[in-house]
């Protein structure tokens, strides 16, 4: 076969040192290893695969060197949707930062807001009231819900079964539309503050979430019928792309990636925050490691989060604060800004100056976000604004696994592996 | 004129009028079954129901620009999406509609179809070569590997059937049907045919030579304005021909259920009428199995498909034919 007639001899034009570096890592990946740089047949081929991909889940860009259809070696390059959010943070007050957060993992926003507030609640050493953090833990796994179905529609979509992708998307629509309901936002909610939440749910809200979490496990269940017998499906994922437990923790696999390698490291078991400890539920494991062992940790955490939704509404206080009563700490509510002079200068004096916390603390608080581990590292100067704070984000820490379990698999596998590790570029380029 | 060619043209025509609307009507009928599969209602705001969306499509694919990518082999990039069509076209020469109503009753009927269906993945592979684009290559290659392992098994089948028809002209397979279908009487070779006219006809789940997912549409990448227009086209053809194919050889072609048994004799015209109704009856019956199965199940890898075709149906295959061939001969 002649590739030669593909081989372009201008220099590449955007970031050409980057660029030529990057074919450079690839020519060079496992070059220690490799003797026989012989191709008599001219099977060889570099791909390169994204950033303008539809399959790759956003911006993300893989190299490969292909020999016919299997991949010998391929570099990720990530960073393409790179908008410098943790600088950004310096020049914001805390409470400024959050809608920010919205934008990372833009497929659970809750989770990236509860992080934040938590973070900056340990190293502000703030108590939210209970009924809030029940309201957060709520919402937290209906966007763990959201994410995984967004996850369970495209990784399908990606091994060719469009249809799918659409049948997720309804259930989704529903919790868009709780979202909507509770935070008044669908899909960027910056529902969570320092110190609580923004409101309490409503009573349409709790019917709304009540009706979704008695219809969803039948749609589960469904879902399970069409899929887990399904020859071409199994097949697609039993042992494809699949990465042992060692591996799994050297690189830093977080989330369901990593306890599908069997390691049963859930932050809300390890490090309970919120009230996760009074909540009586499983962490999904499964031993393989591969993709479809995958598919069954994300399926059964969606019905663990419905459980745990479930015990949510039993548990939490029937009424009560949904904020802290304390100016220097949280935002005062909007009756008191409305109706009084300290509440509309305590709201000025937030907005204006925001939670300071003690100068030199610095506080890492992680939640498990439905990708995994999301920590926010907070270093303070004793003002409103961050001195220095960085995210650890689940799909970065899982991208890395990438090109280990890229290698030696076929190219119709990349699309379903980057599915099944679930990165959104946002999250992990920040 | 002579009277054979005069109504062998007046065939033609009719049907080249019959499958290139039959393909833009396809188009229609796979978004909207494919809308209902996903609770959507699909296109219908073009006409009632939507039905002139096809026009609509076509036409905006005739005013897009038709680009050929730099470096690209102009010539075979312009001849590919040509070759798809013309063997589609070609294909339904020797499909009786109606006993009395065909273009032509080829006493080698089995093998025309076997060596025109072969022909088609020229336009792909060539498509896919002549590109210039590495994600083509790869959707040309799969195409040429893909169409080589089901020719066989679907051969082998198509032998089957001709075991029991003792003749190679179409016609004759379809007459030796009006009592007992072949799906009846041999239903392994059916099952290898319809999978192996899947794969010919380059659909889920053999569509991984256009793999929208890890290809960006395989062969057909680069394409743009009618050309893109004319491989649209003749996948639907194919699909089209491909169910008029399992309906011919399998599903007893114009015949109605048992129809040796309890069918009147009746007069050319009324038989035909009632043949060709019965023949688009069954080609529209496939036609929505084949939609319905793109949007059902996920697509093959590569390796399996290969190795589906090669370790599973070709032995299969082979071993249907031997033992249909043992029972015929000592029945």
């Amino acid at each position: 076969m002649d590739t030669e007639h593909f081989i372009s001899k201008k220099r590449p034009s955007f970031f050409p040192d980057h660029q030529e570096a990057i074919y450079k890592s690839l020519e060079d990946k496992h070059a220690t290893v490799e003797v026989d740089k012989s191709d008599p047949l001219s099977t060889r081929m570099t791909l390169n695969m994204g950033p303008q991909h539809p399959a790759t889940h956003g911006v993300l860009r893989v190299l490969m060197e292909l020999d016919g259809e299997s991949i010998t070696k391929c570099r990720l390059d990530t960073g393409y949707l790179h908008r410098g959010i943790e600088k950004m943070a310096e020049n914001k007050t805390y409470q400024e930062f959050m809608p920010y957060t919205d934008r990372m993992d833009y497929l659970s926003p809750y989770s990236n807001n509860v992080a934040l507030c938590l973070a900056v609640e340990r190293i502000a050493k703030i108590e939210s009231p209970e009924r809030a953090n029940y309201i957060r833990m709520i919402c937290s796994e209906l966007s763990r819900i959201s994410s995984h179905l967004l996850w369970l529609g495209t990784m399908i979509m990606d091994a060719g079964a469009i249809s799918f992708f659409i049948w997720t998307f309804r259930e989704r629509e529903k919790i868009y539309d709780i979202f909507d309901e509770v935070a008044g936002h669908r899909f960027t909610v910056s529902h969570s503050r320092i110190g609580g939440i923004n409101n309490d749910l409503t009573p349409v809200a709790v019917e709304k979430i009540r009706k979704f979490i008695r219809e969803f496990p039948d749609e589960l269940k469904g879902w399970h019928k069409l899929l887990d017998r399904n020859r071409i499906f199994v097949d697609r994922n039993d042992g494809v792309g699949a990465i042992g437990h060692e591996d799994a923790i050297d690189i830093g696999l977080t989330g369901p990636a990593l306890r599908a390698t069997g390691i049963a490291y859930d932050i809300r078991k390890f490090e309970p925050y919120l009230h996760y400890d009074q909540i009586d539920f499983e962490v999904p494991t499964r031993t393989e490691g591969d993709n479809l062992a995958r598919y069954y940790c994300r399926m059964e955490e969606m019905a663990e989060s419905i459980r745990i939704i479930e015990q949510c509404f039993d548990k939490m206080p029937k009424s009560g604060p949904v904020r802290v009563d304390d100016a220097k700490k949280a935002y005062p509510s909007k009756d008191e800004v409305y109706y009084s002079m300290e509440g509309l200068i305590h709201d000025f004096l937030m907005t204006d100056t925001g939670v300071c916390p003690p100068e030199g603390a610095e506080a890492y608080h992680a939640v498990e976000a439905p990708k995994g581990e999301l920590g926010f590292y907070i270093q303070s100067d004793g003002t409103g604004h961050p001195w220095r704070l960085k995210i650890k984000s689940p799909s970065f820490s899982n991208l890395q696994g990438l090109e280990t379990v890229l290698d030696g698999e076929m190219v119709a596998d990349t699309v379903v592996i980057i599915g099944g590790m679930d990165p959104v570029m946002g999250d992990s380029d920040k | 004129m002579d009277p054979t060619l005069f109504s062998t043209l007046v065939m033609l025509a009719v049907v080249l009028l019959f499958l290139m609307p039959s393909a833009a009507v396809t188009v229609y009928a796979e978004r909207r079954v494919s809308a209902f599969i996903q609770n959507r209602y699909g296109p219908n705001r073009v006409g009632p129901m939507g039905l002139f969306q096809p026009f609509a499509d076509v036409i905006k694919l005739f005013l897009k620009e038709d680009i050929i990518p730099t470096g690209a082999n102009r010539f075979l990039y312009t001849l590919a999406p040509m070759i798809p069509v013309t063997t589609a076209v070609i294909t339904v020469g020797v499909i009786p509609f109606s006993e009395h109503v065909y273009i032509a009753d080829l006493n080698i009927g089995v093998l025309y179809l076997l060596a025109v269906a072969s022909l088609s993945v020229y336009g792909v592979t060539l498509a896919g070569w002549a590109s210039n684009s590495k994600y083509s290559l790869l959707g040309g290659l799969r195409a040429a590997a893909q169409m080589i392992s089901y020719e066989l098994p679907m051969g082998v089948a198509l032998a089957s059937v001709i075991l029991f028809a003792g003749s190679l002209s179409v016609l004759d397979i379809v007459n030796s049907q009006d009592i007992w279908w072949n799906i009846f009487r041999n239903p392994i070779g059916f099952v290898i045919f319809t999978v192996a006219v899947f794969a010919e006809a380059n659909r889920t789940p053999f569509d991984l030579v256009e793999a929208e997912q890890e290809l960006v549409g395989g062969f057909h990448t680069e394409y743009s304005s009618m050309k893109f227009g004319t491989f649209f086209l003749a996948e639907y053809m194919h699909v089209v021909i491909g169910s008029m194919l399992i309906t011919t050889f399998f599903f007893g072609g114009y015949h109605l259920p048992f129809a040796g048994y309890w069918l009147p004799e009746m007069s050319v015209l009324a038989k035909s009428i009632l043949d060709i109704f019965v023949f688009i009856a069954k080609t529209v019956f496939w036609v929505f199995v084949f939609i319905w199965v793109r949007w059902t199940i996920p697509r093959f890898k590569y390796n399996q498909l290969m190795r589906l075709g090669w370790t599973r149906m070709l032995p299969i295959a082979i071993l249907n034919f031997a033992v249909l061939a043992v029972i015929l001969y000592y029945l």
